[in-house]
């Protein structure tokens, strides 16, 4: 038990580097972004469904949407007494027409990756 | 009170019986709860009210009315509306309705001494909405599925493009996406979504359009060549059609049963 000094050392600094990630980024971290609205969107006070609703169930909501398009073919939605077609490109993005600050940015923070943008097309891209 | 084997038992067993009546009691408890959440919405689903239904849609080509223009323009108006990519490549290539010949489209109704008019004339060919469907057997995903209203549709979000209903499709009708299809897009049509890399697609009798009350795209720009209506129906223009003139379908004898009729 004469190494007692070095195995100290080595524990030490094991101990360091793998504590590394932790206190380096102590602090650093980000602030949940916010989803920006566009005027459009303002106006509208009220999506679909409430803000905190949509906030936490809009995938399901899609979910469903897209379920009952393709598969069911019926294509209008009604809540409230208010219709809408169901369409991710033709409903969703007429309003928040910003996908970059409305979408991407909760979701990149989330690291939230839907593939929804592979086939559907986001309005701006269009000339 | 008396500790004896008996009255031991006795708490056994009406512990244990109180022990699973509080298990069910959770499982229904939690079972509520996942039905609240798990409702994204109570909203209900349905039809534009203008949508075009039908027990089975069918399409009947007059051929004797087609010229190679009308071909081609038929082709351009499907493949702008859905973003069909145009590649280069042949084996790239991915097609909804192409025009062909007589002898490929019916090869076996080749007969030695045919019409001089059936060599020439250009067959426009698309998926032909089979009532027996093979792809939509031969695919592992459901990927591909019969409507009620007899349109064999795809679900893009669900192909996993394993080209097994290419491989059971008689006719060709299917293209695969070798590539991503986005930048081969030319005029890209913002109401429609692309495809990805990867996934198989065809011929939707524009499903899109008949739920918002318009005819098929090529229907439009086929300058009454093409008829599309209700087979179930015997008073729509297609049965009248088919009921005054003899018809042929393509590979009839496979038992697929198509839904497309060509008048030649």
């Amino acid at each position: 038990m004469n190494d007692k000094p070095k195995i100290i050392i080595g524990l030490a600094i094991f101990l360091a580097v793998f504590t590394f990630p932790f206190w380096y980024n102590h602090g650093a971290a980000s602030t949940a972004p916010k989803p920006e609205l566009t005027e459009k969107a303002k106006a509208a006070k009220k999506c679909i469904l409430e803000k905190e609703q949509m906030r936490t169930e809009h995938m399901q909501l899609l979910n469903d949407w897209r379920n009952t398009v393709v598969r069911d073919g019926q294509h209008v939605y009604e809540i409230d007494g208010k219709e809408y077609v169901a369409s991710l490109t033709n409903t969703c993005l007429e309003c928040h027409s910003n996908k970059a600050e409305f979408c991407d940015k909760c979701h990149l923070y989330t690291s939230a990756e839907p593939y929804c943008w592979t086939c559907h097309t986001i309005p701006k891209e269009k000339k | 009170m008396e500790n004896n084997r008996r009255s031991f038992l006795k708490f056994a067993g009406i512990s244990a019986v109180g022990l699973s009546s509080l298990s069910l009691l959770d499982v229904f408890g939690t079972g509520k709860a996942v039905a609240s959440t798990g409702q994204s919405a109570e909203g209900i689903y349905k039809n534009e009210d203008n949508a075009l239904t039908a027990q089975r849609w069918g399409m009947v080509v007059d051929t004797r009315k087609l010229t190679e223009e009308i071909c081609s323009d038929m082709e351009k108006a499907c493949h702008q509306i859905h973003n069909v990519p145009e590649f280069e490549e042949k084996r790239h290539e991915i097609k909804w309705i192409w025009e062909t010949e007589y002898k490929h489209a019916f090869p076996e109704k080749q007969d030695e001494f045919l019409t001089e008019r059936l060599k020439e004339l250009p067959i426009p060919v698309f998926c032909n909405h089979c009532a027996n469907p093979p792809c939509v057997q031969a695919c592992p995903t459901q990927a591909t599925f019969q409507r009620k209203d007899g349109i064999v549709l795809m679900d893009f979000h669900r192909c996993i493009g394993c080209r097994f209903c290419m491989a059971a499709c008689p006719y060709g009708s299917r293209s695969f996406n070798f590539r991503d299809p986005r930048p081969a897009i030319k005029d890209e049509n913002p109401k429609f979504p692309t495809r990805m890399k990867g996934v198989v697609e065809k011929c939707n009798f524009c499903a899109e359009r008949l739920a918002v009350g318009q005819a098929p795209a090529c229907v439009e720009a086929s300058e009454g060549a093409l008829i599309f209506g209700d087979l179930a129906n015997p008073d729509s223009e297609v049965r009248a059609l088919l009921k005054e003139n003899y018809a042929i379908r393509r590979k009839q004898n496979l038992g697929s049963n198509p839904s497309v009729y060509y008048l030649v």
